[in-house]
């Protein structure tokens, strides 16, 4: 199939538009609650921008509002964000032969939304191709497709900043009783219960609530941290006992959703 | 002035995050252990924020029938179990909770 680097663009922004419709909510209560919390909003605006991550900045403005110190405030952003080294690995191989200019402005757009779905196309165009093997892979036909990462992440930056716009302009006349601060548990329980499909996903859920019910009294949302770590090391350790030979190189057929 | 130093830090972290084999350390791989446990890292994280907000309505345990915000939770993970669609949850979860007394 012939591409240009302008069919590739709006081909990332139409794929990433369906997920919009679930992030514009999401946006909007974080500006709600970001006001909540006390933020001014001039900072809660340049919080998304220069953030750019949903659930690491619901978590903030609550550390914020709580008056964390900053060093747990930030090692709280390193553990709920580490995921996206994930994400970096897994695009690192289609993004090899660009300019450092190219790859570190697409790792600021490199989020869970726009990485679900480049990375979807990508592996699909692959599976085109004759059969590649790892070394391989770097001699794949030069391609635009790196325009399609592209459109995904400016259509769903622009969808948050604008989102979150509207949260802040209505911030300020949303009651306390209608209890919104409770769609952020909700928003995560869409996010989190499609990725439990097996059992160490779910013994992994499961430790990581009960620690953090455990030691909740903890200051700071330490038994965030905690919680996260006791939840990977029981995923981890079972995955271990449950698991085939690790599959070397590694990929992300696995976790396809169907 | 804290708070602005307080989100550049926060932005500084997770872009470095996202740079990390994408831009700065190109040539290394995950191993097949790390690229496992990154896996469960969005997992333990929501849930750890998730079960508190459900059971923990002001502070003290509360697993009563009485306890709204976790009829709305039980609810909204079924709800998430079978339609896939995150939409769902947010706004059945919230009408449950409205609606209970």
């Amino acid at each position: 199939m012939i591409t240009t680097a302008r069919s590739e663009f709006w081909a990332g922004v139409r794929a990433e538009l369906p997920i919009l419709v679930g992030v514009v909510p999401f946006g909007m209560i974080y500006g709600v609650l970001a006001l909540a919390a006390g933020l001014p909003p001039l900072l809660a605006q340049a919080m998304s921008a220069i953030v750019f991550a949903g659930s690491a900045q619901f978590i903030g403005v609550q550390l914020m509002a709580a008056g964390t110190p900053l060093a747990i405030l930030w090692l709280t952003t390193f553990v709920v964000n580490i995921r996206h080294m994930l994400y970096s690995a897994s695009v690192a191989p289609y993004t090899r032969h660009l300019s450092r200019p190219w790859r570190w402005f697409l790792a600021y757009l490199l989020t869970d939304e726009a990485f679900v779905v480049a990375i979807l196309h990508y592996e699909e165009r692959d599976a085109d191709l004759p059969d590649l093997t790892d070394h391989q892979v770097n001699l794949r036909p030069i391609s635009y497709q790196h325009y399609y990462l592209l459109g995904a992440g400016l259509a769903l930056w622009t969808c948050w900043q604008l989102s979150t716009a509207v949260g802040i302009f209505l911030g300020t006349q949303v009651p306390p009783s209608w209890s919104l601060d409770f769609t952020l548990a909700l928003t995560f329980i869409g996010m989190v219960v499609p990725l439990l499909k097996n059992r160490p996903a779910a013994a992994a859920a499961l430790t990581a609530g009960i620690v953090a019910v455990a030691t909740h009294q903890l200051p700071y949302k330490l038994s965030l941290i905690i919680a996260a770590l006791a939840g990977i090391a029981m995923g981890v350790w079972l995955d271990n006992q449950t698991a085939s030979p690790l599959p070397t190189p590694y990929s992300l057929q696995q976790e396809k959703t169907p | 002035m804290i708070l602005w130093l307080t989100i550049i830090g926060m932005g500084i972290i997770t872009y470095a995050i996202r740079l990390s084999l994408l831009g700065l350390w190109e040539q290394v791989e995950l191993t097949a252990v790390t690229h496992r446990a990154l896996k469960f890292v969005p997992i333990a994280v929501l849930s750890a924020i998730i079960v508190p907000e459900m059971v923990l309505p002001g502070g003290t345990l509360d697993l009563s029938l009485g306890n709204g915000r976790l009829i709305a939770g039980l609810i909204a993970i079924a709800v998430a179990w079978k339609s896939k669609n995150a939409l769902w949850p947010v706004a059945i979860g919230m009408i449950v909770l409205w609606l209970l007394p």
